[in-house]
């Protein structure tokens, strides 16, 4: 069937009809609640009123992103964003490698099953159940402060989330422990698709489990890496709102406060709609430009690419 | 085993075992503990865990703050709403999925290419919290319960996956259904769908984790409307009570006279909402690691 062109009659689109029909449906819902969204961008060039619609509403040009840039308080958020964004991600990817290759030196059966299947358990849990538990281990009388206590290196209980230097770290540990065993699952994959006579060629050779794992498992699930990394790039700016919303404070409020939450606060809390939806497509501009950037980037350097 | 015992162990190669078997272990500990953790507050005198010094076993036990998460209408309400969601939620998902996964995998469909490419688009560019939320409102979506299934139901990722499966089968199938005059949607009921079966459970499995944990919509669409709240969203409430008390002594509103405070209660909410995920899991997870799997093949 494949490279045999169909051409587009009317007696091709009659015996197509059912799959028409089924085309029209699908393509009238995602105008609707994908499509339509976007038309909705034009509420960041006005200053929306509900009372007076998209089209009686005043017209601003860019003095929405001119605020939204002098507003020292969205240079912050950007800043939060953009770090806690690259921290994640930085830390998720390695701690994923490291857990897959680590459980891929398993031999026992058994214990690898047990061990994998109970690193999934978290990535299920909802951000509600993760950030309650991790608070619960992070308060005064938790288990964190209570090993410090014990172990001497804290006189007094802290508390973590009171402290501004804790939070971007606590975020990205969150992550890594509720996904490190589910995203270690590509990798394993990958892994087990390495030619098994690479390794046995090296053991005759003499190398050791360290010298197999850097000559050989590495750069066998490099390509893998490379094509995460560059579906993740664009999600850099995405993953900043549960957890930072669920866990900050107002005592860390200058470290917490993503783009999402900016755009939550004055879209929906001060009902400034144009402001919200300004900070909305600044966000996504940016994941597009990333996203563009990580492929040509993988393109250049010969990479696998998305597209 | 068998085949490595063979082979002679240099030290290095013990050391590395017993080094990697300390940090695999050091993982699941540091997984498992918070999670048991929570399970023993749950069972725990509310004032007496404010001591703390709890860690797997609980001190006083008690099964007073089940009562009283069990007694509250609004988690029961939110229940409710969360199973309605996940059952409903899913089942249309699956039907919309499978049926649009289905017209792009027809290699004769003159519009394939262009209708995939048109989901597709979905998946980089959206609209943004605003514009959507304006949208819902204009459609009465808000306030409703309609606002948590109808328009997360399509959604690229779970289409592509079912697409690549579809374009796994072999063609004859369709052709030979085709002779025997079997129409498209006959096809797609009697033929394809039994045959996609792994790849639905995949599926449904990813649409009703993620409509059991979701919380944000309940917050932001029906915060109005307290007949429509979810258990998650209940709980967020629940967390944040005790995040602003900082779990201090405060015994909870919700019966000063019974040792229950909110952070006690918020452990057994938190137990009773994933107890369903993990008491399913392990069974199910095959199934998502077939997703995963298909996922992340490339385009």
């Amino acid at each position: 069937m494949k490279g045999k062109k169909i051409k587009i009659s009317w007696k091709e689109i009659k015996r197509q009809k059912f799959l028409m029909l089924c085309t029209l449906c699908f393509v009238i819902y995602g105008i609707i609640f994908y499509y339509v969204p976007l038309g909705g961008w034009i509420m960041a060039f006005q200053n929306y009123k509900a009372k007076d619609g998209f089209f009686g509403s005043q017209f601003v040009g860019l003095d929405k992103f001119k605020f939204l840039f002098s507003d020292s308080t969205f240079i912050q958020v950007i800043r939060n964003t953009l770090a806690m964004g690259v921290l994640n991600l930085v830390s998720t990817f390695v701690m994923a490698i490291v857990f897959a290759i680590l459980l891929n030196e398993v031999r026992n059966t058994m214990g690898k099953k047990l061990v994998q299947t109970i690193s999934y358990l978290p990535h299920f849990l909802s951000w509600i159940i993760v950030t309650g538990i991790l608070h619960d281990a992070l308060s005064s009388t938790g288990i964190v402060n209570e090993l410090l206590v014990n172990s001497g290196i804290l006189k007094t209980p802290i508390n973590f989330f009171a402290h501004k230097e804790y939070f971007w770290p606590i975020v990205a540990f969150a992550n890594v422990w509720k996904e490190t065993g589910w995203n270690a699952i590509v990798y394993l994959a990958a892994i087990t698709s390495i030619d098994p006579s690479l390794y046995e060629a090296a053991t005759i050779d003499g190398a050791g489990r360290w010298a197999k794992i850097k000559n050989i498992t590495l750069p066998g699930i490099k390509p893998t890496i490379m094509i995460l990394l560059i579906m993740n790039i664009g999600n850099v700016l995405n993953a900043g709102f549960e957890v930072q919303y669920l866990l900050g404070n107002g005592l860390v409020k200058s470290v917490s406060d993503t783009i999402d939450i900016y755009t939550l606060t004055w879209g929906v809390g001060q009902n400034d709609y144009s402001l919200g939806t300004a900070a909305g497509i600044f966000k996504s501009v940016v994941a597009i430009i990333l996203i563009v950037a990580a492929n040509a980037f993988a393109k250049k350097t010969g990479e696998e690419t998305l597209f | 085993m068998k085949k490595k015992t063979k082979m002679k162990k240099g030290p290095a190669d013990i050391a590395f075992v017993i080094c990697n078997t300390i940090i695999l272990a050091a993982f699941v500990v540091i997984t498992l503990y918070p999670v048991l953790n929570t399970v023993a507050l749950s069972f725990n005198d509310g004032i007496d865990a404010v001591r703390g010094g709890i860690h797997l076993i609980p001190r006083i036990f008690t099964t007073q703050n089940y009562r009283t998460v069990f007694n509250k209408n609004n988690i029961i309400t939110g229940a409710y709403i969360s199973v309605a969601r996940t059952v409903i939620g899913t089942i249309l998902a699956l039907a919309a999925n499978s049926l649009l996964a289905y017209v792009v995998s027809r290699k004769r469909f003159i519009f394939r290419s262009q209708l995939s490419l048109f989901w597709v688009i979905t998946m980089y560019v959206n609209g943004g919290m605003i514009p959507t939320l304006i949208l819902y409102r204009n459609l009465g979506l808000t306030n409703s319960f309609w606002v948590y299934v109808i328009p997360g139901m399509i959604g690229a990722f779970n289409m592509l996956v079912m697409r690549t499966y579809m374009e796994g089968l072999p063609d004859g199938l369709e052709e030979s259904a085709q002779i025997d005059g079997a129409g498209p949607f006959t096809i797609f009921v009697r033929i394809i769908s039994p045959l996609c079966k792994p790849v639905y459970a995949t599926v449904a499995l990813f649409v009703a984790v993620g409509q059991w944990n979701s919380w944000f919509d309940a917050m932001l669409y029906n915060r109005m409307s307290p007949e429509y709240t979810t258990l998650q969203y209940e709980l967020m409430k629940l967390l944040s009570s005790v995040m602003q008390q900082g779990g201090s002594a405060n015994p909870g509103t919700t019966g000063a006279s019974t040792a229950v405070t909110p952070v006690t209660v918020r452990a057994a909410a938190t137990v009773a909402t994933m107890l369903p995920i993990i008491c399913l899991y392990p069974f199910l997870q095959r199934y998502f690691v077939t997703g995963m799997t298909i996922g992340s093949v490339k385009e």
